[in-house]
């Protein structure tokens, strides 16, 4: 099992979402993030205040997904969420050593 | 002092109840009249609460809104309290031209039933015999000096104690607004005078700047120089906020700055037309004054940020509302429709440089610009009441003789002079109360919250609670 993390463009959730699910996907947990990467912050001038923003809001998913679906997983993620632009995110694979559904108690691929 | 000159003499707001019993009017106040000055003694309270504080609340950050909005409603009511103890009393009795006297604390004789003929008092508006009831006169002014004192709250922010800004309150509230709304507004009313000798009599009732001759229709003087400037004392004595400059410090809620903003847009209407103290043309220019003042000032302040700053911003526009607001106080019924044009784009524009280049020049921490916009607005707005009152530029003029009140005109250069004049008094005098005021204060019990609890915010650790919970 692995754990995929994706940080993506917030207006990208919803088209990530469905190719996830297109992809066999069955769940996921979603965050609003906020961070920098390479994209740039941007200013805020309240009357003669200047503030710089350098953390720039962003969408965080995270899907447990079977060994098997991975490849599947990340083509769809990187097509559904890539703009071409700089601030598109990033996606991260993390080995995933245990899954229980809390209902049923099956553990594994199964829990997913 | 002075207080021979017959100079002449007109709007301001200023009334004198206390004549009371030397004078007997005719007849009884109009009803319309009444009913106008009652509702627009609700709209100036509507101006305090909420829209001042909603206007202030959302410029600070979330943890400290309801310290905000507490020490606005706390104060409000507090300075209502004082006022109707002895503040109405020392700033609308006769006296000395810098206090009135003691012949109605806690409203005294205001409200008389053994006397069943005439159970209330009555005082005297801006028109010959045409007489109001002096409660009313009492509440409308009530609502002035309680929202002038919330407005010096605007420089303490997000780092005042709370008992602090309450002792400081009754302190400033006591020595600089009730003598300077004697001095700005206290005259004897138009039915002293009627001949040379009551004329002479009436003059030497009168405060020291409705003396001079200075024009303050509704309060750039009283109101918004006096606060702005001790907003700006009491920066300076308070000292910067906890990591001004370092941490970024946005408006949590511009949103509500600017339903605030635009309330204060609706209540003002109550204050300037209302200071007209009649439902009459003088009531009516006022008003439309202050609609095109403040429409006037929100697009020179955009279109200034626009072109200085890169973008026309929300808080801009709605800064360039209250810029506007305060700046045609002075002037609502002393001008014309073309002074209402050049005094509303003037102050969007020169308030945005008082929020910005003059506040850099300045350095102190003025958190949310009380002197960029109600002092220099209002010094501002004073100036020009005093060129734009003059018949040449569209301005009424002013009564040049009471005894007849006949009208007259003013020479602009004379009375931007007068104006100056009564300008510096009020800065030097309110500067001077509110230095020792806070000093008095931070003797007393400190003017700041612990450094902790600043960081906190003032809403949990002042007050208990939170703004947003959930």
């Amino acid at each position: 099992m692995k754990l995929i993390t994706a940080v993506i463009k917030p207006f990208k959730l919803e088209d990530v979402r469905q190719a996830l699910a297109e992809a066999g996907v069955q769940g996921m947990t979603v965050t609003e993030v906020k961070g920098f990467g390479r994209q740039k912050g941007h200013t805020e001038l309240y009357r003669g205040a200047e503030y710089t923003v350098d953390f720039v809001p962003k969408t965080k998913i995270e899907a447990a997904v079977p060994d098997a679906l991975v490849e599947q997983v990340l083509e769809a993620i990187t097509g559904a969420a890539g703009t071409g632009s700089i601030g598109d995110g990033k996606v991260f694979v993390f080995d995933l050593e245990h899954a229980v559904r809390i209902r049923t108690g099956e553990t594994g691929d199964a829990a997913l | 002092m002075k207080t021979a000159i017959s100079s002449p003499l007109r709007w301001g707001v200023g009334l004198l109840a206390a004549l009371g019993p030397a004078l007997a009017f005719a007849q009884a106040p109009d009803k319309g009249d009444t009913a106008w000055m009652l509702t627009s003694t609700a709209l100036v309270l509507l101006m305090s609460v909420p829209a001042l504080a909603l206007f202030y609340g959302g410029l600070v950050r979330s943890k400290n809104m309801l310290s905000v909005l507490m020490q606005v409603f706390v104060g409000f009511s507090l300075i209502t309290v004082l006022w109707c103890i002895y503040g109405y009393s020392f700033a609308f009795t006769a006296g000395n031209p810098f206090f009135g006297g003691a012949s109605r604390v806690f409203l005294s004789g205001v409200f008389d039933a053994a006397n069943e003929a005439s159970p209330f008092a009555l005082g005297a508006t801006f028109s010959k015999a045409t007489p109001m009831y002096e409660i009313v006169f009492v509440g409308f002014q009530a609502t002035f000096a309680a929202i002038t004192c919330c407005l010096i709250l605007g420089s303490l922010v997000e780092r005042v104690k709370f008992s602090a800004v309450l002792l400081f309150l009754a302190i400033w509230f006591t020595f600089a607004y009730i003598p300077v709304a004697h001095m700005v507004w206290f005259w004897a009313g138009p039915d002293s005078y009627t001949d040379a000798a009551s004329a002479a009599a009436a003059n030497a009732q009168a405060g020291l700047i409705w003396s001079w001759g200075a024009l303050d229709f509704a309060g750039g003087t009283v109101v918004h120089i006096n606060a702005g400037v001790a907003g700006l004392v009491g920066a300076v004595v308070l000292g910067k906020r906890v990591g001004l400059g370092r941490e970024s410090m946005p408006p949590h809620n511009l949103t509500m700055t600017m339903i605030g903003a635009s309330m204060l847009w609706f209540g003002w209407f109550g204050f300037n037309a209302g200071s007209a103290l009649e439902a009459n043309g003088y009531a009516a220019l006022a008003f439309m004054n202050t609609f095109l003042a403040t429409a006037c000032a929100v697009l020179g302040w955009t279109f200034a940020e626009w072109l200085l700053k890169g973008k026309p911003s929300m808080l801009g526009a709605a800064s360039g509302a209250v810029a506007g607001l305060v700046a045609i106080t002075p002037a609502a019924g002393n001008v014309g429709i073309p002074g209402a044009f050049v005094i509303g784009l003037a102050a969007g524009v020169v308030c945005l440089w008082g929020c910005t280049g003059l506040k850099k020049l300045i350095g102190a921490d003025d958190s949310l610009d009380v002197f960029g916009v109600h002092g220099l607005g209002g010094i501002l707005g004073a100036l020009l009441t005093g060129v734009f009152n003059t018949r040449a530029l569209g301005g009424p003029g002013i009564v040049a003789d009471w005894v007849t009140a006949a009208m007259g005109d003013t020479s602009p250069m004379a009375q931007l002079l007068i104006q100056a004049k009564a300008v510096g008094l009020v800065v030097v005098w309110t500067g001077v109360v509110s230095f020792v005021g806070f000093y008095i204060v931070k003797a007393v019990m400190g003017l700041r919250v612990a450094e902790e609890h600043e960081r906190e915010g003032l809403d949990i650790t002042s007050h208990g609670e939170r703004a947003y919970t959930g």
